[in-house]
């Protein structure tokens, strides 16, 4: 519900021979989940950081619906963007509802209002209210307390969520389940979400589109497919692994290569996938059945079907790249 | 314990003037303790040299502390309780700004990315939570208050000390003596465990 928009936007600190985010210009649509990629100190966290004014940047302009953000009342403008940390940052001397309240209460929220509201985001974070209400942030887990951190993020409602490597500390198993959740919330309330993560397989799976960085320069700003098919240039090649293959067939879909149903087709049982599913797990499950063929399955009925050689055929075709880096 | 149970007015007169003494020494020491905190808490480089004078300054004996104060603030209850706040300053200075720092940055970071402004992070985040540190400041703050304070008496500042110096000056009224180390000792105890216990109930918040 946001749009963001970067132009010539430098940060330098004094006696520092290089400027920690360099002249970058993009714009981020309304409801995009634009995740910022790259290697620690490449500048992504700071970046993120200018947009609720936690750093101000040396030069440039950033804007907020059309509007320079250095227009808004600093708190106010931060009362309406969610913001989302690694450690969570909870207020360890307040409950999970005292938490989740912080924002609505600043903005000046009635206490039923406050209180209806604290109870429809655990709700929506998949926390029974009567269960966490009041717990303190030391007697949740990691994985819990991430989702309260989020909830506490959502509270006034804010059109845009900045998240700072918020899964980063966070085992594989939870990450991978938050990962879910967070993608289900962004279809489900179509909020602008920035979400800074050194990690490639995290960005791929969230991202809409991926702003890569380095050296405090905005390197690309393309989506997964094109990154991965097009990199910019041998860094981001390399960051991303484009090379690897298999990566590449996880942001594929069935339905791009899927052909149709031939008379004599016979439904293997188990060898079934769904038109949306990535090419990735078509390819795990026709290695794990060892089926000729798999049947995509839409609806109760079959679409189409996919063989070894469709996958191939297109993974050929989407791997001829624009840049051709030196081997 | 008979001096005590004969002369209750009296006693209990000087209880007051002693609890007075230290109640007032508190307030003042905590009010200049906090922006001196605050300081070294911001900037890092004069923790050192702050935190080397208020030690320093805690070594002089109390004696020659208030000797030395009396030409400037007379021979009254005055002198006493400025030493007493000088002294007071080394703890409470070192209690709060360890429970400043004590703070995780993420935490204030997060305070401050929610738009809260200085004034709230202070009071609904920072001053919360270094309560139990600063809590703990406070009581051995008054428990070294109630112990100067008694050398007090030699000053005209009055309070339990009286009870003290009497005894010593008036040869074998060792009742006297016991009455005042009683009631000194009982007064120290008791601001001990009341403040014992609001640190407690902060921590468990």
């Amino acid at each position: 519900m946001s749009k963001i928009e970067f132009e010539r936007v430098s940060l330098r600190f004094p006696h520092s021979l290089h400027p920690a985010v360099d002249s970058c210009s993009f714009s981020v649509e309304s409801g995009q989940f634009v995740v910022i990629l790259g290697p620690s100190g490449c500048g992504k966290t700071t970046l993120l950081k200018m947009v609720n004014r936690l750093v101000d940047p040396t030069q440039g302009q950033i804007r907020l619906e059309g509007k320079d953000i250095h227009q808004f009342p600093v708190t106010a403008l931060r009362q309406r963007i969610g913001y989302v940390i690694q450690q969570s940052g909870l207020f360890p001397h307040m409950t999970v509802a005292q938490n989740i309240a912080v924002v609505p209460r600043l903005l000046g929220w009635r206490k039923e209002r406050i209180r209806a509201r604290v109870d429809e985001l655990l709700e929506l974070v998949n926390l029974s209210p009567h269960e966490y209400r009041h717990r303190y942030p030391a007697q949740l887990s990691g994985g819990q307390q991430q989702r309260v951190g989020l909830a506490r993020a959502l509270a006034g409602d804010p059109g845009l969520l900045l998240m700072d490597e918020p899964f980063g500390a966070i085992d594989a198993i939870t990450r991978s389940k938050l990962q879910e959740e967070i993608l289900r919330l962004h279809r489900q309330l179509k909020k602008t979400i920035l979400f800074v993560s050194h990690d490639v397989e995290e960005a791929l799976r969230l991202a809409d589109r991926i702003l890569v960085m380095h050296k405090g320069q905005v390197v690309q700003f393309d989506t997964p497919f094109r990154l991965l098919t097009q990199p910019a240039n041998p860094f981001v090649r390399e960051l991303l692994g484009a090379d690897d293959m298999v990566r590449q067939l996880s942001v594929l879909r069935v339905e791009t290569a899927m052909a149709k149903i031939p008379h004599n087709h016979k439904i293997q049982e188990g060898a079934v996938v769904k038109p949306q599913e990535s090419l990735r797990r078509a390819l795990s499950v026709l290695l794990r059945t060892g089926a000729a063929a798999l049947t995509v399955w839409e609806d109760g009925r079959a679409i189409g079907i996919l063989t070894l050689d469709h996958i191939r055929d297109l993974a050929v075709l989407e791997a001829t790249p624009a840049y051709e880096g030196s081997a | 314990m008979s001096y005590i149970l004969n002369n209750p007015g009296l006693v209990w007169q000087l209880t007051q003037e002693h609890m007075v003494m230290t109640a007032v020494t508190l307030a003042i020491a905590v009010v200049l303790a906090l922006p001196v905190a605050l300081l070294i808490h911001h900037v890092r480089w004069l923790t050192v040299p702050v935190m080397g004078t208020l030690s320093i300054l805690y070594t002089v004996p109390s004696l020659a502390l208030i000797i030395l104060l009396v030409p400037f603030f007379g021979l009254n209850a005055r002198s006493v309780i400025v030493a007493m706040v000088l002294y007071t300053q080394v703890i409470l200075v070192r209690h709060i700004s360890v429970g400043l720092d004590s703070i995780q940055p993420a935490i204030l970071e997060a305070a401050r990315g929610m738009g809260m402004n200085l004034w709230q992070r202070w009071w609904q985040v920072q001053v919360p939570l270094m309560l139990p540190i600063f809590l703990a400041g406070l009581r051995l703050s008054a428990v070294v208050a109630i112990a100067i304070a008694t050398i007090g008496a030699k000053f005209g500042a009055g309070g339990l000390g009286t009870l003290l110096f009497d005894g010593i000056a008036q040869a074998g009224r060792y009742d006297k003596i016991w009455a005042g180390s009683l009631a000194v000792g009982s007064l120290a105890l008791l601001v001990n465990t009341a403040l014992l216990a609001l640190e407690w109930a902060a921590r468990r918040s």
